[in-house]
């Protein structure tokens, strides 16, 4: 079957009121983003969009589409001449790619074109009729039917529709404003990501890189998790930050039990600048509770102290398993597992406080200059721009390949 | 010049010679090492083992480097052996395997353990009967080849597998080493049954010293060789990542012709067997295709030695060979037509001719020509 647009409901927007229009023009725009690299047409009008597809590949198109918040579901959509005979065979056609018996339909027909010869009336009693007559054991049920058809008249022809496909949900990116988002290479921070962009939130990565403690490799990886996460929101910023001297510093001056509550102290310090500058309105973390030491409350209450920000952390009260199963879902977990030094699991002390005490947090920060290490930090950071089709670490596939 | 000796070794295809090449002098990093070099080259062993693994149909993990056909076959009967050893001490083979596999047993024997050599028919097949009977209750391992080397028989795998699957706790290792492009690959891992099959990279137009075996996954085996970790830890020392990525190619190149390179062999050995079989002092040991492997042609001129027949080929620049590489120099009659109960006055006289997919009806009509001048002036001797 040949589709001619794809159409799209909007999710929980379209309750915004008055903000309406705004988050409808914004998914339309990431709709936009996402469908950049094909032809066609994107028409976000006031109760549904269009995607005019111009001859391109709907199920293409439709696996882009799965990936954009904002949208509850799509339906691709055949375009019939004003034919009766040419609608009869287009129904039956869709119909059959979803029959099973005892199937239930109605016929939802919407007329704008007053000028066709039957009327709304009449098209829903003859195409239901010619569903009944043509398949065993399907009834007609106006509430909750299994199967809508539905079917627009206008002047240029019959838009026909059938199957639905349930979209992704959530509100469309940048519809809740801009943060920033802490990102180490693990399995968490690509998930915490992806709930904030859930919730329309369009993030900013921030990533804290150490080297030669820890190495370029896992710089690539953390950006190649970016990569992945741009389907849901296109181009990403990364804003890399160099952390090798402030790590020395709290290593070479601070007690063992406190490096790491004072080492997250002096990242979200410096997160908080950023943010300032870059005037995001708030920073995510892929935090759980209770998942390592930095994790725990007492050690949250010693970290957060640095910033009036609120500090938003989507997996808070989420198990690990449930996070893993997140992780594969949007396919970070395996780019995640690769066995590279990130920023967190150096310079981790043998016995890290897990009840740090914020006074004490406050006292040993005062042996470093953080000031001045932060500034300068801040002064350094290195911004990316990362899309879709960007590869960071080089598996060298094809070249490998051509040698098998 | 007429290569007809490819069981004993094969010629590299000039592609995978260029891989070889290639991978030496672009990615000779340790994959263990941490830096890009070596990262490079693990994601290259990584994606040759995926390659061999896709081939084959079985997991990546099933797949573990080895240096070749021999390293294969004796780590598996006594690593398996010292695996097992604490639930019996018995093995059963058969009495035509490749050396690799039954000096193995005579060391395992001479450490305590008890081995059952299966006899053969008068076909070359390893009997059935034979194999139920010999299962003890101590029985922890057979070994069996599927292809034999000298003669080219393809061994009874399925009612192997039959009588095995009863016995779920024996493990059953195939030397599978002839068998590679024999369109037998389905019938080794195609079953559930079998734990182990050994391979060698130079017998299907790869670089000496390569090779791999197949492990069931959750299959245990105790390591040969004890080092850095290499291989799951189960085969330690530095990958030979060019010889690795060569044979991942050469194994594809295989598979890939398998069908048109069974097709010609198949035509070509015939064209040699039809006409040998008209001359009244030769035996042929072949007796149909459904049990027999295009490759391999036995046969014997009575009253000639098989070295005399070799060297007699090699004037005029034909290769064939008695009628295993391993045991021709030693001036040994062929062991498994002894094991055939074949006199050893005609087994004496038994060459080989081993073909591979590139030979031609051309070059089997030279052989013919040859054989008949030759075996007229063997006429007059005898």
């Amino acid at each position: 079957m040949k589709y001619s647009e794809i159409m799209v409901r909007y999710g929980e927007l379209s309750t915004k009121g008055r903000n309406r229009k705004s988050f409808i023009d914004r998914l339309g725009n990431n709709v936009r983003n996402v469908l950049n690299d094909y032809n066609v047409e994107v028409k976000a009008n006031h109760d549904r969009m269009h995607i005019i597809l111009h001859d391109e590949d709907a199920k293409e198109i439709m696996n882009k589409l799965s990936n954009i918040f904002g949208i509850e579901n799509y339906s691709p959509v055949v375009k019939v001449n004003l034919n009766i005979d040419d609608l009869k065979k287009v129904v039956l056609n869709l119909f059959k790619e979803i029959y099973h018996s005892k199937i239930s339909f109605k016929v939802d027909t919407k007329r704008s074109n007053h000028n066709f010869e039957y009327d709304t009336y009449d098209l829903n009693k003859l195409i239901g009729e010619t569903l009944l007559n043509n398949f065993d054991d399907v009834c007609v049920k106006m509430k909750n039917p299994d199967v809508t058809l539905a079917l627009d008249v206008r002047n240029d022809g019959i838009y026909v529709s059938l199957n639905k496909y349930t979209g992704a949900w959530g509100l469309p990116v940048g519809t809740s404003g801009k943060a920033l988002m802490m990102i180490s290479g693990g399995i968490d921070s690509p998930v915490a990501a992806y709930l904030a962009m859930k919730r329309g939130v369009k993030v900013e990565m921030i990533h804290f890189y150490s080297p030669p403690y820890t190495s370029e490799l896992a710089l690539n990886k953390t950006k190649d998790l970016v990569v992945k996460l741009t389907k849901y929101c296109g181009p990403i910023t990364f804003i890399e930050v160099p952390f090798t001297k402030i790590q020395e510093e709290i290593k070479n001056k601070v007690p063992s039990g406190y490096l790491m509550t004072i080492q997250r102290r002096a990242m979200l310090r410096i997160a908080d600048i950023i943010a300032h500058k870059r005037k995001d309105l708030a920073i995510f973390t892929g935090e759980s509770l209770g998942q390592v030491a930095s994790q725990t409350l007492e050690s949250m209450v010693a970290i957060n102290d640095v910033t009036k920000l609120p500090v938003l952390r989507p997996l808070i009260s989420m198990d690990k398993n449930e996070i893993i199963a997140i992780a594969k879902n949007i396919d970070t977990y395996g780019l995640s597992i690769l066995p590279y030094e990130d920023c967190c699991t150096i310079f981790t002390p043998p016995s890290p406080k897990t009840k740090p005490n914020l006074l004490k947090s406050r006292e040993f920060e005062k042996l470093v200059d953080f000031d001045k290490l932060c500034e300068e930090a801040v002064n350094n950071i290195k911004l990316t721009k990362i899309s879709n089709n960007d590869k960071y670490i080089d598996n060298k596939i094809n070249e490998f390949n051509s040698l098998l | 010049m007429i290569y007809f000796d490819n069981s004993a070794t094969t010629k590299i295809l000039p592609e995978v010679l260029d891989t070889y090449v290639q991978v030496s002098n672009n990615y000779w990093g340790n994959p263990s090492s941490l830096h890009g070099l070596g990262e490079e080259a693990f994601n290259l062993l990584n994606q040759s083992r995926q390659q061999i693994a896709n081939l084959l149909k079985v997991r990546a993990n099933e797949i573990i480097f080895t240096s070749g056909g021999s390293e294969g076959d004796n780590w598996i009967v006594k690593g398996v052996a010292m695996q097992k050893q604490r639930f019996g001490k018995h093995i059963i083979t058969s009495s035509i395997e490749h050396p690799a596999i039954y000096n193995a047993m005579h060391q395992l024997e001479q450490n305590g353990f008890e081995v059952t050599y299966l006899p053969v028919t008068n076909e070359g097949l390893v009997s059935i009967s034979a194999l139920k009977k010999a299962i003890r209750k101590d029985t922890i391992l057979v070994s069996i080849m599927a292809v034999n080397n000298e003669i080219g028989t393809i061994q009874p795998l399925e009612e192997i597998t039959n009588v095995l699957k009863q016995y779920p706790s024996i493990i059953f290792h195939v030397d599978a080493v002839q068998a590679l492009g024999k369109g037998l690959e389905k019938r080794i891992f195609g079953n559930d049954r079998v734990d182990f099959a050994s391979f060698s990279g130079h017998k299907f137009h790869a670089p000496r010293g390569t090779g791999f075996i197949y492990k069931r996954s959750g299959k245990k085996i105790c390591p040969l060789i004890n080092g850095g970790g290499q291989e799951q830890n189960l085969r330690s020392g530095t990958e030979n990542v060019p010889g690795i990525a060569s044979m991942a190619k050469a194994l594809r190149i295989l598979l890939s012709n398998e069908e048109e390179y069974n097709q010609r062999e198949h035509k070509v050995l015939n064209v040699i067997l039809n006409h040998i079989n008209k001359f009244k002092n030769v035996r042929t040991f072949y007796k149909n295709e459904k049990n027999h492997v295009p490759t391999i042609l036995c046969f014997a001129i009575l009253g000639v030695r098989g070295e005399t027949i070799v060297h007699a080929f090699e004037e005029y620049g034909i290769y064939i060979s008695t009628t295993s590489a391993c045991s021709s120099k030693k001036g040994m009659p062929a062991s498994t037509l002894k094991a055939m109960k074949i006199p050893d006055e005609i087994s004496n006289c038994a060459v080989r001719i081993s073909l591979n997919g590139f030979n031609t009806v051309e070059e089997a009509e030279e052989f013919n020509n040859v054989f008949d001048k030759l075996y007229d002036r063997f006429k007059k001797i005898n």
